[in-house]
């Protein structure tokens, strides 16, 4: 059976958390590039590329990281596959920042 | 692509299993429901997850679902809609 990680209508899926949150900056941050990166007309891929990049991943991702988080695996998977940036630089870049702090 | 459906229509939709990318969730395929609207055609969402253009465009249906069809148990008063891309669906006469 080929059901996706995401595609749960009519599983069980225990009590819904209604809690209202804040998102935090990173989350906007992650919106924030997101919907430049698939932006209609200036974009360099569609959302649904976003949505099948979130459908694949692994399980144990899927529903261990946050809804955001799950953005950002995606967003840096689709600026590999297109070519905004290569693996090697965002290796290098995530180095650098790590090295310093965190700041930019 | 020309819609091949009208509102009113009986539609099953396809029972395909696709490990890529699609719109239609999981527990509506194979089952039966009636087209309520046509909304237009569409870049096929199939085809720009993979960053392709989408063609040719894919019209898009509301299609509603009774619940016993879905769930297999009777709810009174209860329906599911759904938007279904056109080449999920065949003609259920």
């Amino acid at each position: 059976m080929t059901r996706g990680v995401h595609d749960l209508g009519g599983l069980p899926a225990g009590p819904v958390d209604l809690s209202e949150h804040d998102r935090t900056f990173f989350d906007q941050r992650v919106d924030a590039m997101m919907r430049l990166l698939a932006h209609p007309e200036h974009g360099h891929y569609t959302v649904d590329a976003m949505r099948r990049a979130i459908e694949a991943l692994p399980r144990d991702d899927y529903f261990g990281l946050t809804y955001y988080e799950r953005w950002v695996r995606a967003i840096r998977q689709l600026a590999i596959e297109k070519g905004l940036i290569g693996e090697d630089e965002l290796k290098r870049k995530l180095a650098a920042l790590a090295a310093s702090g965190g700041k930019t | 692509m020309r819609p091949r459906f009208t509102p009113g229509d009986k539609v099953r939709v396809h029972a395909q299993e696709v490990a890529t990318h699609c719109r239609t969730p999981y527990y509506l395929r194979g089952k039966r429901g009636v087209v309520a609207r046509v909304f237009g055609a569409f870049p096929n969402p199939e085809q720009l997850a993979y960053h392709k253009i989408g063609v040719p465009y894919q019209p898009l249906y509301q299609v509603t679902f009774e619940y016993a069809e879905v769930w297999g148990r009777p709810q009174r008063h209860t329906v599911i809609t759904a938007d279904i891309y056109q080449h999920w669906l065949e003609s259920d006469h």
